[in-house]
């Protein structure tokens, strides 16, 4: 088990500097902290609401990551297949989950970078008024599992095409379909045709209402399962997905 | 004991059977050159030997271990350039190759004199901080040799090392293949025949999946020798002077153009029994006033043996 943890740990840092050996890194972090501030300034009204509290802020989250995850998620595999660099990496004495897991946690730990990048904000909000702040901190956690949940979506689209623009498309749909699965928008096209259980089975996998109880500072064990386990499921599938795709 | 076990290994992709029932073994202080034809099965072997692909049937051991059954301790024993030699274009040269080490399972000093023995022995000491993405074809090929030598494995498989080097750039790498053969089991796919004969101690020849030769490729070219088979060139404008000359004098000899060549006409004549000097066969055509510009005894090359093999319609 210790190689598996030193494998993971050798590929999670290669990974992880790779974000910054270009230009991407700065640009989305640059990009998701513009757009997550300048959303909760001009559009939600943080300061005209006069309240201390973030969730102007959060509120945006499911739908920038939506898109944000994709792009970080696309390259993973879609690259590396492109490239050859698969050839390399799984001739070499690793296992494909290791290599998934490590690419994931990668592209998790540096989202939570782009989410350090903007606790400025919080410390705004506790300079002007008084705050919740363990409110804040479980909307902090709940935002980072909804993006590993967003990411381990994008990443098995990766490892399906070699085609990045493709992965990034369907990533982001599913996504959308995910958000707004607690929506009449979704919801009305299982209605009509699936049984009862159903329909609650597909709002249930509303990212939205997830998170939405995490913002409003609860922190339920089956919310943060329920992310926990749409990431596990998703690197399931991806890993059958590299050992079936990876040769075409 | 041979490092390399390979038993009916066969690889279907939809209706294309590209390897179709390989057998292969390698032993320790072996070179084999595995040439064939574009398309021939040879990169989707060796992608199955290495443990990139899962073959349908049939399995391949390295140092014992089946690829299929132990891929880990096989792959531990296995030094792959994969073709194309393929690296993270955005990592440095230094990085790239601690990062393969590490997975390797290096550490510290171990690693660190392995990193220098590569810079060394690879010549990547000139590159050795660059990023991998503005090297030279020649360079980047070196650091996929490197990576597969980090390890130092017993086994190792090398698709095309030497494809797209230049000329200086091949033959450090002959050298350097030579240098490292005497105690490991190496594969070297290559579609140039002068470099089997250079540093293969045995070819393997495959075509639409199937192993058509498999012996030292002197042992090749003297099967392929018809014994006192003499070949003449001759200007163009007087081969048919020539091939009647022949065979008026060497009676029942069988001739057939070889080539043409910028004016030239090579002919092969085979003897079918009775033995003609070429000395002779070249006063006799003189006599007759035909230019002859070369005569000797025919030895075919690798290349003509290859040729011979793989053709669609040659002898099997």
């Amino acid at each position: 088990m210790s190689t598996s943890l030193q494998t993971i740990g050798i590929v999670l840092a290669r990974e992880f500097r790779g974000y910054f050996a270009t230009p991407l890194a700065a640009i989305f972090l640059a990009v998701f902290a513009a757009l997550s501030a300048g959303l909760a300034f001009f559009v939600t009204g943080f300061f005209d609401r006069g309240q201390a509290d973030l969730s102007s802020f959060f509120a945006w989250h499911p739908w920038l990551f939506m898109i944000l995850m994709p792009a970080i998620g696309m390259r993973l595999w879609a690259e590396e297949r492109r490239s050859g660099t698969i050839e390399l990496l799984m001739t070499l004495p690793v296992r494909t989950w290791e290599l998934v897991t490590a690419k994931f946690l990668a592209g998790w730990a540096f989202t939570g970078v782009a989410l350090l990048a903007t606790t400025p904000m919080w410390f705004t909000v506790n300079y002007l008024g008084d705050p919740d702040n363990g409110v804040i901190a479980a909307s902090y956690i709940g935002s980072w599992l909804m993006a590993g949940a967003f990411l381990a979506l994008a990443t098995c689209m990766s490892a399906l095409t070699k085609n990045q623009v493709i992965a990034f498309i369907v990533a982001t749909i599913a996504g959308f379909l995910l958000v707004m699965a607690g929506f009449d928008l979704v919801l009305a096209t299982v209605r009509d045709w699936a049984p009862v259980g159903l329909t609650e089975m597909v709002q249930s996998l509303s990212f939205l209402s997830h998170f939405n109880r995490l913002t409003q500072g609860v922190i339920e064990l089956p919310t943060a399962v329920f992310f926990i386990s749409m990431i596990v499921l998703c690197l399931w599938i991806n890993v059958q997905a590299v050992d079936l795709k990876k040769a075409q | 004991m041979n490092l390399i076990e390979v038993k009916g290994l066969t690889k279907t992709f939809g209706e294309n059977r590209a390897v179709d029932g390989v057998d292969m073994t390698v032993a320790r202080g072996e070179v084999v050159g595995f040439l064939g034809p574009n398309g021939a099965g040879k990169s989707t072997t060796m992608k199955m030997i290495s443990g990139f692909l899962e073959p349908d049937e049939g399995s391949a051991a390295v140092c014992g271990h089946d690829v299929q059954m132990n891929p880990i301790e096989a792959k531990r024993n296995v030094g792959y350039l994969p073709e194309g030699a393929p690296a993270y274009s955005d990592m440095v040269v230094t990085d790239f190759l601690e990062f393969v080490g590490k997975l390797r399972g290096l550490r510290g000093g171990g690693l660190k004199d392995r990193l220098a023995d590569m810079a060394e022995q690879i010549n990547l000491t000139e590159v050795w901080d660059q990023q991998i993405e503005n090297l030279s074809k020649g360079y980047k090929r070196r650091v996929g040799i490197a990576q597969a030598l980090i390890h130092d494995p017993d086994v190792l498989i090398l698709d095309e090392p030497t494809d797209g080097l230049d000329p200086n750039q091949k033959h450090e790498m002959r050298s350097l293949i030579r240098s490292i053969a005497a105690d490991k089991a190496i594969i070297v796919s290559t579609h140039i025949l002068e470099e089997v004969e250079a540093v293969c101690s045995r070819a393997i020849i495959i075509a639409e999946g199937k192993v058509l030769a498999d012996e030292a490729p002197e042992d090749l070219t003297a099967k392929m020798t018809v014994p006192n088979t003499i070949r003449v060139a001759v200007t163009s404008s007087s081969a048919e002077e020539a091939v009647s000359q022949v065979a008026a004098h060497a009676g029942k000899a069988e001739v057939e153009v070889l080539e043409r060549l910028n004016g030239s006409t090579a002919l092969l004549v085979k003897p079918n029994g009775r033995t003609t000097q070429p000395g002779q066969l070249a006063s006799k055509l003189q006599r007759a006033k035909v230019e002859v510009e070369e005569i000797g005894l025919y030895r075919p090359s690798l290349e003509d043996v290859f040729r011979q093999i793989t053709r669609p319609e040659g002898p099997r």
